[in-house]
């Protein structure tokens, strides 16, 4: 019933959605971690990175000069973002932060549609990407595993970073508890442009490489954003960790659920039952799993907080 | 000996690897102010928020009126008839004082479910509320705002709100913090009358009030209790004197 | 609170509404009908959220979607040929009620920038489902074969007729909303927002009261859905989309939070400054977006707030 190849092909498209909702996920729970801050503009930030990647790629014919542009790019985009519109929020409630980052998301869609047209672009994958490469007699696709190995390089340069550096250890302590931070005199806006700056990257990052796979559209971000939260609040607020695992967990789980939540519903239910629960269900599959680990721990499974 | 309300036997908490409160005993006669004195970081309000049900302890036992309540909820003391006030003032700003104090009163009516009807006309929380709001001198003050009162009308308040709710016990945080001479003066006397009427348990720094309204006096340090008596034995022990009232001559 | 201000304003609105039908057919333009229409349903999910938001302090960003399940409810059940909506408008509240409590029991465990999280993705799992389910519609959406009927009673297939339903409905989901404020529960919403900490040790168990909040207003938005159902005579699952539960806290925010007829003054100005503003451009959203940054940084307390100290500035 279960084609073996076919669930391992998908279990790696799974591990490719999970290190970019992972590339989000870090730089988000961050923020919200950190600056206790509901930024919802993130998604734009990843649109923005993808956009910004095409173009860059149309125009010079190399993709790597895309990603690469676009990352710096961005990153400027957030920090002056950060210093200049966000900054008078952190003081505000939740309720200005959300419906700030949500004017945000409306001009930058807009913006977005009014620069590129509302068609969105194709990004062509260069040569030395395409193509496969076959493990066991399954053809996978070279850029899956160029996503993967990039989300993993990135997932342990942020490991050594926050566990092995001292900026790292500001940010732990900045997410463990913030006030203690300040009264220890370190300039936190020092800290927090600097977390909102990696953010942004990563968000690019995430942006330039989703670009040849899912599509560069107006609204990619908010479809992907929803995902990121279910994924940091399993994985706990202000964790890295958390985020890993999540990002890895709801991957994972939401493609071999589309894949084969019916199959599976088949072996009990009639057919007709089964081809309509399985698509609906595999849909909410993830807020299931979001609800169920809520049950058990309501900050998630890896919570920063302390203070 | 007068019957004990209140009766904590080995209490301990630690946050981390502080021990903030280390093997407690203490017990509160019933009518009695039982003040608890310590130097800054003894570990007093953390010992509030054990009693009220806020902290969970990480041993010992809690009892009031013979129950044991030391895994029961804070809302669920609060009903039982255990009242506290903050440190640091805790009122509902927006309301008015007769509101704050109607609140209060609702919570031990238990209707609460109730849709339809005018809460601010109903004589059955507004009487009691401004019988406790008399009680602390604040009935002239009954339509203000409690964002716009003083620093010490929001103390006085906050002793009518733990009023309000008929409590058997009042658990009083430091409740001259910031006043001046005459607010001081005021909220003793307001605590002087209540005596015999209700159990009191109080955390105060103001060691004139301590020494003038206290039946029972227990010094607290480092979260362990090192002594405890009538303010007399109190002052005259030295560990005390050394540990805490320092060379103070103090007078009564 | 400016309150003679409030009613003034409030007062006018509703004369306004009253007379838009005697107006659209003045000048033979019954787009002001279905404009204002829209409006006042909208202005009861407003309303609606305004309780737990601005009164309860519960952020919830997926209303959107009870609004979006009293719609279903009523497509569906035209669907199997149950038009009566003496079955359908009831069963679109006990409905939006049930996943109310359902989502209320998981989402209120949490607190602050959880909570708004949790309620929208709660809120988007509802828009996926119903993008998924193809037997009624999907992705493209189910069209209302016919509209609810009620018998003798009323006969709402006549536009104005539904237009002057829904004036009464408004109406009375703001005098509900006024004399559940000021009642006892009320109360103990308003001191839970104040104040969460004070009212446990006061005695209240703060969680049951907040559920219930949140099933009153997911229950009054399933009525809002039920009504747009109607209205729209079509049910598409981007009712449910998050972005349309923004833009009900943003009427719920022009209009003034935690006021009790701020809603409907928030809804007049969203209708309105998008007819406005999507007059002037194609790329509308392109202004909309930094105006309301602008309001959110400037405007406290919306345009209610606006008006309201301004008469406690000139007493």
């Amino acid at each position: 019933m279960f084609d073996p190849n076919l669930l391992f092909e998908q279990f790696f498209n799974g591990l490719q959605l999970g290190l970019l909702l992972f590339l989000l996920a870090a730089g988000l729970t961050l923020v919200f971690g950190i600056m206790d801050m509901m930024n919802l503009a993130h998604g734009s930030l990843y649109m923005l990175g993808a956009y910004v990647a095409a173009q860059i790629t149309l125009w010079t014919g190399s993709f790597l000069l895309g990603v690469a542009v676009s990352l710096p790019v961005i990153l400027l985009l957030g920090v002056c973002l950060e210093a200049g519109l966000l900054r008078p929020l952190y003081a505000r409630g939740h309720l200005d932060q959300v419906l700030a980052t949500f004017g945000m998301i409306l001009f930058f869609n807009e913006f977005v549609r009014l620069v590129w047209g509302p068609e969105g672009i194709e990004v062509p994958l260069p040569d030395f990407l395409k193509g496969n490469i076959v493990i066991f007699d399954i053809p996978l696709p070279n850029y899956r595993l160029v996503v993967i190995s990039v989300g993993l390089l990135v997932a342990l340069m942020m490991y050594l970073l926050v566990t092995r550096t001292r900026t790292g250890m500001l940010i732990r302590a900045g997410a463990s508890n913030r006030d203690m931070v300040q009264a220890l005199g370190i300039d936190i806006n020092r800290v927090f442009t600097l977390v909102f700056g990696i953010g942004a990257a990563l968000a690019a990052l995430a942006g330039a490489l989703a670009g040849p796979i899912l599509a560069v559209t107006i609204g990619m971000g908010e479809n992907i954003l929803i995902q990121v939260l279910v994924v940091i609040v399993i994985g706990g607020i202000g964790s890295i960790r958390g985020a890993f695992v999540g990002a890895m967990l709801i991957g994972i789980i939401d493609i071999l659920g589309r894949s084969f939540l019916d199959t599976f519903f088949k072996l009990f239910l009639p057919v007709n039952a089964a081809e309509t629960a399985g698509p609906a269900v595999a849909s909410m599959l993830i807020y299931i799993l979001m609800a169920a680990v809520l049950f058990f721990k309501p900050q998630g499974l890896f919570p920063a907080k302390t203070g | 000996m007068n019957e004990i309300v209140l009766e904590v036997n080995g209490l301990c908490k630690s946050f981390g690897g502080v021990l903030a409160t280390d093997h407690l005993d203490l017990g509160v006669e019933q009518g009695s102010i039982h003040a608890v004195i310590g130097p800054n970081g003894a570990g007093k309000t953390t010992l509030i928020n054990q009693l009220s049900g806020l902290l969970s302890s990480d041993d010992g036992k809690i009892q009031f009126n013979r129950s044991d309540i030391t895994n029961l909820s804070a809302p669920a003391r609060a009903k039982m008839g255990l009242a506290r006030t903050f440190q640091i003032t805790s009122v509902f700003g927006e309301f008015t004082a007769l509101e704050n104090v109607s609140l209060a009163v609702q919570a031990h009516d238990g209707h609460s479910f109730k849709f339809w009807h005018d809460a601010r006309g109903d004589k059955f929380l507004t009487e009691p509320a401004l019988e406790a709001l008399t009680i602390v001198g604040l009935e002239e003050r009954q339509s203000i705002k409690a964002s716009l009162m003083s620093h010490g009308e929001r103390r006085q308040l906050e002793i009518a709100m733990a009023l309000a709710t008929k409590p058997k016990m009042l658990l009083l945080d430091e409740p001259m913090a910031g006043m001046g001479p005459e607010e001081s003066n005021r909220m003793v006397s307001i605590l002087s009358q209540l005596k015999g009427k209700v159990t009191i348990l109080l955390i105060e720094h103001d060691m004139g009030a301590v020494f003038s309204l206290a039946d029972k006096i227990t010094v607290l340090v480092y979260g362990g209790g090192i002594a405890t008596g009538t303010p007399d034995q109190i002052r005259a022990n030295p560990v005390v004197r050394s540990a805490y009232l320092g060379d103070e001559d103090l007078e009564s | 609170m400016g309150n003679r201000a409030q009613i003034i304003i409030v007062g006018t609105i509703f004369v306004g509404l009253g007379l838009v039908p005697l107006f659209a057919e003045l000048t033979q333009t019954p787009f002001y009908l279905d404009l204002a229409r829209r409006m006042m349903i909208l202005a009861i999910g407003a309303l609606s959220l305004n309780l737990i938001m601005g009164y309860g302090g519960l952020i919830s960003f997926g209303h959107a979607a009870y609004i979006g399940i009293g719609a279903y409810v009523v497509g569906i059940c035209a669907e199997h040929e149950l038009v009566s909506g003496f079955i359908q408008w009831p069963l679109a509240i006990i409905v939006s009620g049930l996943f109310a409590i359902i989502f209320g029991l998981i989402s209120l465990r949490t607190r602050g920038v959880y909570f708004i999280m949790i309620t929208l993705a709660l809120a988007q799992m509802m828009y996926f489902l119903g993008v998924s389910l193809d037997r009624y519609g999907g992705d493209d959406g189910l069209p209302l074969i016919e509209r609810s009927n009620f018998g003798a009673v009323v006969d709402i297939t006549n536009n104005v007729t539904l237009y002057f339903i829904v004036l009464g409905a408004l109406v009375l989901s703001l005098l509900f909303c006024k004399r559940l404020i000021n009642s006892r529960f009320g109360m103990v919403l308003q001191g839970t927002r104040s104040n969460e900490t004070r009212m446990k040790t006061i005695g209240f168990p703060t969680l049951r009261y907040q559920l219930t909040a949140f099933v009153i207003a997911g229950m009054m938005a399933g009525f809002a859905g039920a009504l747009l159902a109607n209205h729209t005579d079509f049910i598409n699952p981007d009712m449910m989309h998050w972005t349309r539960s923004g833009d009900l806290i943003i009427m719920v925010l022009l209009g003034g939070m935690g006021s009790l007829a701020g809603p409907v003054v928030g809804a007049l100005a969203f209708i309105l400054l998008e007819e406005l503003l999507s007059g002037v451009t194609e790329y509308w959203q392109l202004i909309f977006g930094p105006f309301l940054i602008l309001v959110v940084l400037f405007a406290r307390g919306g345009l209610l707030g606006f008006f309201a100290n301004k008469e406690q500035r000139d007493e």
